[in-house]
């Protein structure tokens, strides 16, 4: 049997040390980590629990914006009053993302960590070509079955899709990751997968998130999350949008627009095109529609995927015409 | 209560309410203890010093094991044995279930041919799951592979085998069709599905000596013992297998399978109890689920929509080293009246596990075919689609040209559609919008046969005034253990809380399958001759025995109601359990069978229990035997995404007499919800390459979730049926789900004005134009 070390961590200072021998992860809601280890990906060697740190579970809302501790729940933040009413997107990925229990159990610094749902990646023991988990090993999952591969951000060493919702909405709404002290903003926090598909995040051995912190704006104050997909729920998404729209006083030209992507790309997707497009722009059907096709610029479908090209334009047409009023 | 006063119930409240047992709408006996807990279940097993054994599958489709390097695994710490092909302990070949030997080969569980990814070929024990785990992946196995047929869409398939056997055909339907003047060709298909029960499969094996206990759970407690008893050369008797409680099988857990030959085995070679849990991505290939099927049907109509003709051609795939056969003429023969038809089949071998049954084998995809099929005539005639079905009506078996039993099929379409507000239907596609919804109304009708086989039952009625009901037939949550207390209490006149009910043991009374909806008719039928025989013998006690103070009396009779005993003209009551002291009797017992009384034999009881060559046929006698249903379905349809919402299903079903209508629906209820994530959702998504089902977990393979589910009405419109059963009842665990599908398809095209003539009905087949 293989062994590992378990270490609770007397404080964040401590986490970060811990963290930072060689094989180690952090726990905290540990529905990715012991999914992961149970499919045999993650094999860590020491596995520093987190999860009882004290003051990393906050969720504060303020003029300024939201500051959500690593450690909070994502049924907590999902349900919470203030960030119902100020980031209705946030709120709404976190409410279809999963399933309740895992909701229960899952932690927002957890959540941006999550790894693709590749099959191919997830079993090492039928496949073993996969770069993103053995470097230079290739894809099994070009030639295989690719209908939830992503379209946008791929390379040729892994088009694995990111699976995450919350982080569609973080994007879009200019969110910044908390490494103690380093801030980064959550854009960059994701890594294209270029020819080091391992790397997902931009996190160094030995860092901890402590928090995830989102500035206010009007667009985040009006905005949705949509997430399309065949089951109704405990799903990953076909295809969602984040959207957020601020219009003028004449409450049809718009002043400000964001547009994230899920569920077709290789990373949370900021979908700029389509926001240049629209800003400055009557609100209207037909202008949207135009727009969010541009989102689509670039994709390449690799076999039964190509769905996602149609659909993923449709999703934002919708989420932008709905937080409009007009759909 | 006589039988004969039995015999008059329906089964829903016109039988008159909670009083009468038989026919309420009493809860499962079983729930407390399952959700207190307390209901053990055949892994939760653990007896002293129990070692743990992990499967090691397959990674290849097709080929050879040319070596297994097994060193290092045995090696590794804890690990007790490793088993490979190369020290599998060779078993004997047994009966199967249709009564013919399996092979003149000893049975080998593990082999180094390989015929498909996912087969079992090695396993590991050791003295805890985790160290069994780790060590299997430390095998080292050396493969040659060979090409494979990774699914019937190859064409290195072939057309594959023709089953001549099974053709139906009258009339002249090749030129039938040819000739008519309405005329359409359509293929439906099918994708691989799995049973996926949420208690996954495994057991707990123990030897004492030459006598093996088994922990597992079993649909067929009586032919699974006798399997593994034939495996290792031993009287039925020294087996022994316990399953209580089943969480699911929906056709899966019928037999002993390679991973109950290894766990056996394993238990034997160490001579410790051995526990195998087979992991949820195992269970996709250690046994099979409903094979893939596509059929081709050509209807042939008068321009007033009357059938001609039906010309149906469908392929199975099946394994290449095994043989499913998915009837998919089932429902096609039975549902219309055409003057000509024919129906040819072929099964195709690929490399894949060979597929078993899942939720109404046959009639399920039979109907998806010709239930989507009249669909599109009723739209080439101009017919609405109840209407043209109403037309084609068959009054009588078309197929075995024999009365019907009963066929409230009629009333079904009746009453579902008058619940469902069909008449306001306007047959155009697309007529129906709210917002970015297209809503569409589909229907279709599904049928189950009704199978009977023989059972037997022990009933004991206690000096304490309780009784006990036992019986090796099992409940996987269909609800035996409440209808057999209700029975029993009905035919003593006892209240259905003194009545204790044992199943899924081997060492109780015999009882076949639990499978092909046969089993609540078969058992009501031997309890009730048990229970009402046992209620004789205690009334004879009382108007005979010397120290009854009935006896007195001098009556003819007495009557038993509610656990007391009143002679029929006024004078003093008594309960039972004060009878019994006073007679000083401990229990009364009786054991009855429904066998025939020319063919109850020991050998009869063996091959009613352990096969299925006792079971008589839906047509065999002077009726033909079927259960029947309707369902109206209303789908939503988001016109820019192509996602189907269902949104709201009113079903009304034939099942003759309900035992218990609450029960009945759960079980109508969950064959629809079954046949939802069917239409929509539910597909094995095969490697192309390597064969492997890679969505093979709860969360990517998909099965509706409550979010999919509406409320569901379901409306009995079944009368009793005593042609089909002793106490009136057809078939209902299977049913519910035949029809759904197409139900669903058709809403669709309503909705959209698009034919998806392939499941499930996933949004990328509705986007484009
Ligand atoms: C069946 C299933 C369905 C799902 N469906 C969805 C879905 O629809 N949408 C969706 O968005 N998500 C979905 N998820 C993913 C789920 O949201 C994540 O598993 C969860 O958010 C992870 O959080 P956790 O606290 O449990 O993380 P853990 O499992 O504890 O950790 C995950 C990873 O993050 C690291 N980590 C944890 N905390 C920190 C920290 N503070 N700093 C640095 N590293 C850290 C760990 O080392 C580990 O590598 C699904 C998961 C499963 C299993
Ligand atoms: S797509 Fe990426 S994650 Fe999937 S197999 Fe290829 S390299 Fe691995």
């Amino acid at each position: 049997m293989r062994d590992f070390t378990y270490a609770r961590a007397a404080s964040v200072e401590d986490a970060r040390r811990l963290a930072q021998q060689s094989g180690a992860m952090l726990l905290a809601g540990g529905t990715t980590l012991l999914d992961l280890a149970k499919c045999g990906v993650a094999r860590p060697d020491h596995v520093v629990d987190i999860t009882h740190l004290k003051g990393l579970d906050a969720i504060e809302v303020t003029r300024e914006g939201a500051h959500l501790g690593a450690l909070a729940k994502m049924s907590h933040v999902a349900d919470d009053k203030a960030i119902r009413a100020e980031f209705p997107a946030v709120s709404e990925a976190l409410w279809q993302a999963a399933s309740a229990q895992l909701r229960n159990m899952a932690t927002i610094g957890g959540n941006l960590m999550q790894r693709t749902r590749c099959a191919y990646f997830r079993d090492p023991n039928s496949f073993a070509a996969c770069n993103k988990r053995q470097p230079g090993s290739g894809c099994a999952a070009r030639g295989g079955i690719t209908r939830n591969h992503a379209v946008l951000g791929t390379s040729s060493s892994c088009i694995a899709t990111n699976p995450g919702d919350l982080a569609v909405a973080l994007v879009a709404f200019d969110a910044i990751v908390h490494l103690g002290d380093r801030k980064v903003p959550v854009d960059d926090f994701f890594l294209l997968p270029g020819a080091t598909p391992d790397r997902e995040q931009a996190i160094e051995p030995g860092e901890v998130i402590t928090a995830v912190s989102i500035p206010a704006s009007a667009a985040a104050r009006r905005s949705t999350y949509l997430k399309v997909r065949d089951r109704q729920s405990y799903e990953f998404a076909a295809a969602s949008a984040a959207v957020g729209l601020d219009l003028e006083a004449d409450g049809r030209t718009i002043r400000d627009i964001r547009v994230a992507l899920g569920g077709v790309a290789t990373k949370p997707w900021r979908a700029h095109a389509v926001e240049k497009a629209l800003k400055g722009k009557t609100l209207e059907p037909e202008t949207v529609m135009r727009a969010s096709l541009l989102a689509m610029e670039g994709a390449i479908a690799q076999g039964d995927n190509h769905y996602k090209i149609d659909l993923a334009p449709r999703v934002i047409a919708r989420a932008i015409l709905k937080v409009g009023g007009l759909a | 209560m006589t039988p004969v006063a039995a015999k008059m119930k329906r089964g829903d409240s016109t039988d008159g309410g909670a009083a009468s047992a038989l026919g309420s709408r009493l809860s499962r006996i079983d729930g407390p203890a399952k959700i207190k807990g307390q209901a053990r279940y055949g892994l939760e097993h653990h007896p002293a010093n129990m070692a743990y054994a992990v499967i090691v599958q397959s990674t290849i489709p097709s080929g050879h094991i040319r070596a297994i390097d097994s060193k290092p695994a045995e090696a590794a710490p804890g690990v007790l044995l490793v088993i490979t092909p190369d020290n599998v302990m060779p078993l004997k070949p047994i009966t199967t279930w249709t009564g013919a030997p399996s092979s003149d080969k000893p049975y080998l569980a593990l082999t180094r041919e390989i015929n498909f990814t996912g087969q079992h070929v090695a396993a590991v024990i050791a003295e805890t799951f985790e160290q069994a785990s780790e060590a299997a992946g430390l095998l080292r196995i050396d493969y040659e592979e060979k090409e494979s047929i990774p699914s019937y869409d190859d064409p290195k398939s072939g057309a594959g085998n023709p089953l001549d056997a099974m053709a139906v055909a009258w009339g002249d339907a090749g030129r039938a069709f040819a000739e008519a003047p309405v005329r359409i060709e359509q293929t439906y298909r099918t994708p691989r599905e799995y049973n996926v029960p949420i208690e996954p499969h495994g057991l707990v094996a123990e030897w004492q000596g030459d006598m093996l206990t088994v922990w597992e759970p079993s649909q067929w407690v009586n032919f699974m013992i006798h399997n593994y008893a034939e495996w290792y050369g031993l009287p039925d008797e020294k087996v022994r297998l316990i399953s209580p409680y089943v969480g699911g099988g929906f056709g899966s857990k019928a037999f002993a399978l390679g991973h109950g030959a290894i766990a056996t085995m394993a238990a034997k070679m160490l001579n410790r109890p051995v526990k195998l849990a087979v992991t949820r991505p195992q269970t996709f290939t250690a046994f099979g689920g409903r094979p893939a099927t596509r059929q081709t049907l050509s209807l042939g109509a008068t321009k007033e929509g009357n059938l001609l003709s039906i010309v149906q051609k469908g392929a199975n795939e099946t394994s290449v080293d095994g043989v499913w056969v998915e009837p998919l003429a089932s429902v096609t023969a039975l549902m219309y009246a055409t003057p000509n038809l024919s129906a040819r089949q072929n099964i195709v071998p690929v490399n894949t596990v060979t597929p078993c049954a899942l939720r109404a084998p046959g009639e399920n995809p039979s109907a998806w075919g010709i239930e989507c099929a009249i669909d599109e005539l009723s739209y080439e005639v101009g017919i609405d689609p109840v209407a043209i079905r109403l037309l084609n009506y068959a009054e009588e078996d078309p197929h075995a040209k024999k009365p019907w039993s009963t066929r409230r099929l009629r009333e079904a379409y009746e009453e579902g559609a008058k619940a469902f507000g069909w008449a306001k239907r306007n047959p155009k596609p697309r007529s129906m919008r709210d917002g970015h919804h297209l809503i569409g109304w589909g229907v279709a009708a599904g049928t189950y046969p009704v199978r009977r086989t023989a059972g037997e039952a022990l009933v004991r009625i206690f000096a304490d005034g309780r009784a006990e009901v036992a019986s090796s037939g099992i409940d996987m949550g269909q609800g035996t253990y409440t209808i057999l207390a209700q029975t029993a209490a009905e035919a003593i006149g006892m209240p259905v809380e003194q009545i204790e009910v044992k199943l899924g043991d081997s060492a109780l009374p015999g009882a076949p399958v639990a499978g092909g909806s046969q089993l609540a008719n078969l058992m009501t039928g031997a309890v009730h001759k048990a229970a009402t025989a046992a209620r004789d013998e205690l009334i004879g006690l009382a108007i005979n025995d010397p120290k009854s103070p009935f006896r007195e009396l001098q009556a003819n009779t007495l009557s038993i109601a509610d656990g007391v005993i009143s002679p029929p003209r006024g004078g003093e009551s008594m309960s039972i359990a004060e009878l019994l002291r006073r007679l000083g009797r401990d229990k009364i017992e009786v054991q009855r069978d429904t066998l025939p009384e020319n063919a109850n034999s020991a050998a009869d009881k063996l091959a009613t229990y352990n096969t299925i060559t006792r079971m008589r046929s839906p047509t065999d006698g002077d009726y033909s035997l079927h259960a029947w249903c309707v369902h109206f379905i209303e789908v939503r349809v988001d016109e820019d995404f192509g996602t189907v919402r269902v949104s709201r299903v009113v079903s009304a079903l034939d099942s003759g007499r309900l035992y218990n209508p609450k029960l009945a629906e759960s079980q109508w209820k969950g064959g629809i919800i079954m046949g939802i994530g069917q239409a929509l959702l539910e597909e094995g998504l095969v490697d192309p390459r390597q064969g492997r089902v890679i969505n093979n977990n709860l969360g990517d393979y998909l099965i509706a979730t409550n979010a999919d589910i509406p409320d569901i009405e379901v409306i009995s419109v079944g009368v009793p049926d005593f042609h089909a059963s002793a106490l009136g009842g057809k078939a209902v665990g299977e049913l519910g789900i035949v029809g759904v599908a197409p139900a669903i398809a058709n809403a669709v095209y309503h909705a959209t004005g698009k034919r998806i003539r392939e499941l499930p009905i996933t949004l990328e087949k509705l986007l484009g134009d």
